[in-house]
């Protein structure tokens, strides 16, 4: 099963990275994902499934600086 | 008078002799390292509280080149942690920043930009660039920089600042790797946009570390990839 931020998601497999972010309350906006250790552009949040051996790590940006 | 004759040479003439001696920093830290800073290329995309720290301490350390893109102006509720000073009120903060990276003296070239950064401009003024820190407060923008910059080839290696707000201990704040060309200086939580403040004391701590993270990736301490000319 595909892995989120480390840990291992069945719910996640099948899912676009879109349905994910919004399932896991995520604005899209405000982060940055990592699919399997490149960066993967915005425009393909709604497209991408996840896939069993894909790993996701999401990073939140918060504000400030 | 007798004592006149005697007086030290004035201040102000000492850095006329550089070209022929090594300054004082090469002194220290010897001339390959040194020349390593001279010839870094770093951004600082933002100038307020985290860019403004960040360039002050990069150009004292002696780096050759920092781009600095800014939309703003410095404003009075930016002093309690900022590095302006109340006689920049209404100045572009690229423009009151270069005049103090100007004073400091250390011979860092400062290219500045006075726009706001977005996906039309930010390869332009950061992808020639080695190591960018990423200084904004809008974590909309963090997210554009990063996906402009981490989603092509050979790019510069990326420090974000996220989440320095508020007064919980300095040990709160860490620098986490998060991709190969990617780290992040901050807790990671707290939000300004949730109505947490801006204090100085963290602030700081976080453009600290990414300013030394930008020194270590430079000087190839950390195993990072050194050059935007290094990779493919």
């Amino acid at each position: 099963m595909a892995q989120i931020n480390g840990k291992p998601a069945p719910e996640a497999d099948g899912q676009t990275v879109a349905e994910l972010l919004e399932g896991m309350g995520y604005d899209r906006t405000r982060v940055a994902c990592e699919l399997n250790g490149e960066i993967l552009p915005r425009a393909e949040y709604d497209a991408y499934r996840l896939a069993a051996d894909d790993a996701l790590e999401v990073v939140r940006f918060v504000g400030g600086g | 008078m007798a004592g006149e004759k005697n007086a030290p040479e004035p201040a102000r003439f000492a850095h006329e002799e550089l070209p022929d001696h090594p300054d004082a920093l090469e002194q220290r830290i010897g001339r390959e390292a040194r020349g390593r800073l001279r010839a870094a290329r770093i951004g600082v995309a933002g100038a307020g509280g985290l860019g403004s720290n960040i360039a002050v301490m990069l150009a004292r350390s002696g780096v050759g080149e920092l781009v600095i893109a800014d939309f703003d102006v410095v404003d009075e509720s930016n002093l309690n942690r900022q590095h302006y000073f109340r006689h920049d009120l209404g100045r572009p903060k690229v423009e009151a920043l270069a005049d103090q990276l100007e004073a400091i003296g250390s011979g860092t070239r400062v290219q500045a930009h006075r726009a706001r950064v977005t996906a039309g401009n930010a390869r332009e003024f950061f992808g020639g660039c080695d190591v960018v820190c990423e200084a904004f407060d809008d974590p909309e923008a963090k997210a554009l920089l990063a996906e402009q910059l981490l989603t092509v080839a050979g790019g510069p290696v990326l420090v974000s600042g996220n989440g320095m707000a508020g007064l919980a201990p300095a040990d709160t704040i860490v620098t986490r790797r998060v991709g190969r060309r990617f780290y992040l200086c901050g807790d990671g939580v707290s939000d300004v946009g949730a109505g947490e403040v801006l204090f100085a004391p963290r602030v700081v701590l976080c453009a600290a570390q990414q300013a030394l993270l930008a020194l270590r990736i430079v000087l190839g301490i950390e195993d990072a990839p050194a050059s935007s000319t290094a990779e493919t």
